[in-house]
């Protein structure tokens, strides 16, 4: 009993030390929340006197947050964005640039090109289309093989995507088909597509998720979402159309303003370490370091091949004309179906 | 309700005119203090109205000025409004808007009433029971009802059939799903409303030999229709600023809501945002204004003189009852049983095996038990400074003096929220709040600025029950307190507060529930030590755990329920010892 009132109290004083000694950094971040406890875990293995508090959202709801805190910054560092909102930031003037240790190890499509990086890439999560086996076979329905295939009149109905003007995933997708096809072609296609289309949906994720409970066949999403509902037993089949796939960079990046630099850029150097690029790559198939990728359960080994030569530039420049065009051909005309 | 209301406002500023024949003139001095009294009245008031300035009007103007700037913050008139009128799509996503919020607040409003005459005028058993199920919906979060109504009438769904061959996603998901979540909100209105009717006028009816169908025509609807008319505002405005049930279950069907989420959180166009907010507040302005002219002319249904009702055996009469009651119960638990189902089933549709395992939180992320604490403290927050302010603010206005202007203001002010989508709320307190200039930005991220923010949230619905409670009670009340020397405060704790104990139980319980179940405007103010059980509901549902999701939110649904029972066990306490008092005073 002695024993263990001293013990209680030798620990207590430990945590005590510990917290007195700990820097603690407001991260924000649009990772699964499931996989936050792990990235902090992992880091702290190294800094045991950072301690990382996360603030989760989706990438639209934390993007808009980070926009609207721009007066008064909360976030020290963002680990897990999409690299089209750290752009918008970056615009806005609200990243420190550094340049991290190590940051020759990435390839050059995973930073900010700036040779001092606003921002530098961990993963890339790319789309792909979900099919559900069970409904397929019901609805006596080839599985598709290429974004073309999703075109074809015996699809009619069964296709679901996110639309572009809420979701990210949405406009990658959009934004893809028009660098491969080019903007005639990209948007003849997908006057086709938007024949076969049930519906628009407002989030990303939300389209793999209608094919995983067969609310419908297929849904253009991306390729992690996919895998993790394969992996919770939904009869999905995660399909990479051969042409090419539309992809995003995940990234990290010190927000203007921080008061606590030096942990900050002590997360963002291990940010870009092996350990950390490795932890990635048990979720997502491709990462910044290029050889490190392992083979993920439900990627294609290849994946690197499939993901097209996205030019972020042009698709930044180029957003608010393809967001309008997109909703003048294609928004709220179904309901007269 | 009501904001102008000259007949009353004047004869209780002369109380000379109340009741004339039995006044002495008062003295000198009694004058005075009655002219001091009401100075410290209205200054009270103006300080309630500087509150509400700084939790309503103060945040929505930094976002909502934004709609006549472009996004480097210069001045460009109406330039984004001629934007977005021209960029199409407007037309069809505000019609849309009409006659979706339209059609919600008929449905809604019709089923309200029938259910609140059925536990009113009817002597139909279990009512206490009866009001708890129908008070349900606003116990759920609102993610509760989409995964249910997906797993009811989706393609999947066991319901399909049911259908026609039309779709749940689209008209026909938002109407159900909006009138589940707002049907509450009007029964809670309409309860207010009908609970305290004059016997006497039934009596007067029986003597009359009015047939049951004449009396309820003649005395039943018009007592309520102060009621309704405030339902249906309430309702319309509810319907048409919300987005979270056509976001989930809308498909692509466009409305005025969702464009808000397609303009700030699909592209961080706060300016679009900000545009589309402005237009989202005339129809509900509209409702605002039409709301007001028609209740000026209510007066007191309860005074000093009434006979509590109590309705007469009539088999026939409370089977009807009993008829009106079925479909909204019957809605209400499908749609909560299919969730309820939804929790213990492993992948639906195609692994229907039953399990707990989605109850261990601790294994799931989002929060875990740790949210379910937060949101547990910040409803109790929410719930105790929040009736507090609705209630002593509500008895300001209806109770004591005031400048018809001020009135006027404070009601503009109070039912302003409503006409907010939680949405740019949120936005809005983060502008204001986080500005590095204002003195408080220290509570941004706390659990402080959560229970601020949901108050404000859910202030219009708290302050109208509040306001029909303490209208409903006689002003004569206050002029023989005068007449007997009792202060206006003395009546307000002797009197006033008693009388009005089942409502203020009311407004702590509305507040209460929707603070654990509110996720729009929170979700851009929480910390990192501050996560809510309601958000981790939409992140677990985003991450595809709709099982675990449907768990949490059945565990909110469950602690939102006992809350429920304890104000139940309270309110029937309550009842009891004030009707012993209303005899005692016979």
């Amino acid at each position: 009993m002695k024993h263990l009132k001293k013990a209680l109290a030798l620990t207590a004083l430990m945590a005590a030390v510990n917290a007195n000694a700990q820097t603690e950094l407001t991260v924000y971040t649009a990772v699964e929340a499931e996989d936050l406890k792990k990235y902090a875990a992992r880091f702290n293995e190294d800094h045991p006197d950072i301690k990382v508090n996360w603030v989760r959202d989706s990438t639209g709801v934390i993007t808009a947050r980070l926009l609207a805190e721009k007066d008064n910054p909360r976030a020290d560092v963002v680990w897990g964005l999409a690299g089209t909102s750290l752009l918008l930031l970056k615009n806005e003037g609200m990243l420190t640039p550094y340049a991290p240790k190590g940051l020759e190890k990435l390839s050059l499509k995973f930073r900010d090109r700036d040779e001092t990086p606003s921002w530098v890439g961990m993963d890339a999560w790319m789309a792909a289309v979900c099919v559900n086996t069970i409904e397929a076979e019901k609805n006596n329905l080839p599985m598709p093989t290429s974004w073309e295939d999703l075109t074809k009149p015996v699809y009619q109905g069964h296709v679901v995507m996110p639309n572009p003007n809420s979701s990210g995933t949405g406009f990658l997708d959009v934004s893809a088909w028009l660098q491969m096809m080019g903007e005639d072609k990209g948007w003849e296609f997908m006057d086709g597509l938007h024949q076969n289309i049930s519906r628009y949906t407002h989030s990303g994720s939300k389209p793999c998720k209608m094919a995983a409970s067969g609310e419908t066949t297929i849904g253009v999403s991306f390729a992690f979402r996919g895998a993790r509902l394969k992996e919770q037993g939904a009869p999905l089949e995660v399909v990479f159309p051969s042409e090419g796939l539309g992809w995003e960079v995940e990234a990290t990046a010190i927000v203007d303003g921080t008061d606590k630099m030096e942990a900050a850029q002590t997360l963002v150097d291990w940010s870009i370490t092996r350990q950390a690029m490795e932890m990635y790559n048990e979720g997502y198939a491709i990462v910044a370091m290029p050889g490190v990728a392992q083979p993920v359960k439900h990627f294609p080994a290849n994946a690197e091949e499939l993901i097209i030569d996205n030019d972020f530039g042009w698709a930044a420049s180029n957003r608010e004309a393809i967001l309008t065009e997109w909703a003048r051909r294609y928004d709220g005309k179904s309901e007269a179906k | 309700m009501s904001v102008f209301d000259p007949g009353k406002s004047s004869m209780i500023d002369s109380p000379s005119f109340s009741t004339p024949a039995t006044r002495n003139w008062p003295t000198l001095a009694e004058l005075r203090r009655r002219l001091t009294d009401r100075w410290v009245f209205a200054l009270l008031l103006v300080i309630g109205c500087v509150v509400l300035t700084l939790l309503v009007l103060a945040p929505l103007y930094t976002l909502l000025s934004k709609s006549v700037e472009n996004k480097a913050g210069e001045f460009v008139g109406l330039e984004n409004f001629a934007h977005y009128l021209s960029s199409g799509g407007i037309e069809s996503a505000f019609f849309n808007s009409l006659w979706v919020a339209g059609l919600s607040t008929v449905i809604v409003v019709s089923l309200a009433f029938m259910a609140a005459w059925a536990l009113t005028r009817t002597r139909l058993p279990f009512t206490g029971w009866l009001r708890g199920v129908l008070v349900l919906p606003i116990l759920a979060p609102s993610l509760l009802p989409a995964i249910s109504l997906v797993y009811l009438f989706g393609n999947q769904g066991v319901l399909k059939s049911w259908l026609f061959g039309a779709e749940i996603y689209g008209p026909i998901g938002i109407i159900m799903g909006s009138c589940f979540w707002t049907f509450p909100h009007a029964l809670m209105i309409l309860l207010t409303a009908m609970d305290n009717a004059d016997g006497r006028h039934y009596e007067a009816a029986t003597a009359l030999k009015a047939s049951p169908w004449r009396t309820f025509w003649t005395v039943t609807v018009p007592g309520a229709r102060y009621g309704l008319v405030s339902a249906g505002f309430v309702v319309f405005t509810l319907v048409i600023t919300d987005f979270g049930v056509p976001k989930v279950i809308g498909g692509q069907f466009d409305v005025l809501a969702t464009d808000i989420y397609k303009q700030v959180i699909g592209q961080q166009k706060f300016e679009m945002g900000a545009v589309v907010s402005v237009l989202l507040l005339l129809p509900a302005m509209l409702a605002f204004i039409a709301d007001r002219y028609v209740q000026r002319k209510q007066s007191a249904s309860f005074t000093a003189r009434s006979v509590p009702y109590r309705p007469r055996q009539d088999r026939m009469r409370d089977a009807i009852g009993a008829l009106m009651l079925t479909p909204t119960i019957v809605f209400i638990f499908a749609i909560i049983g299919m969730a309820v189902y939804a929790s213990f089933v492993t992948f639906w549709p195609y692994n229907l095996q039953l399990s707990l395992n989605n109850y261990q939180f601790g294994r799931m992320d989002g929060g875990g038990w740790g949210a379910y604490i937060n949101s547990l403290k910040m409803a109790l927050g929410t719930m105790l400074i929040g009736t507090g302010l609705v209630f002593f603010n509500a008895w300001l206005m209806e109770r004591t003096p005031q400048p018809k202007l001020l009135t006027g203001v404070f009601q503009f002010l109070s039912l302003l929220p409503l006409a907010v989508p939680g949405l740019v709320l949120g936005l809005s307190y983060i502008f204001f709040f986080n500005h590095p200039d204002n003195p408080v930005n220290g509570i941004y991220g706390t659990l402080f600025i959560l229970i601020l923010c949901t108050i404000t949230h859910f202030y219009a619905v708290s302050h109208l029950t509040a306001v029909t409670a303490l209208k409903q009670l006689d002003q004569e009340f206050e002029a023989v307190g005068e007449s007997l020397n009792a202060s206006r405060w003395r009546v307000l704790f002797t009197v006033t507060l008693p009388l009005c104990l089942p409502a203020i139980l009311d407004v702590a319980l509305y507040l209460f529930v929707n603070a654990m179940t509110t996720v729009s405007a929170v979700v851009f103010l929480y910390g990192h030590d501050s996560q809510l059980a309601s958000v981790a509901v939409l992140n677990m549902d985003e991450a595809g755990d709709i099982a675990p999701a449907a768990a949490m939110a059945i565990l909110i649904t469950a602690t939102c329920a006992v809350a429920k029972l304890i104000q139940g066990v309270l309110r029937f306490w309550v009842d009891r010892s004030t009707r012993a008092w209303r005899q005692g005073m016979e």
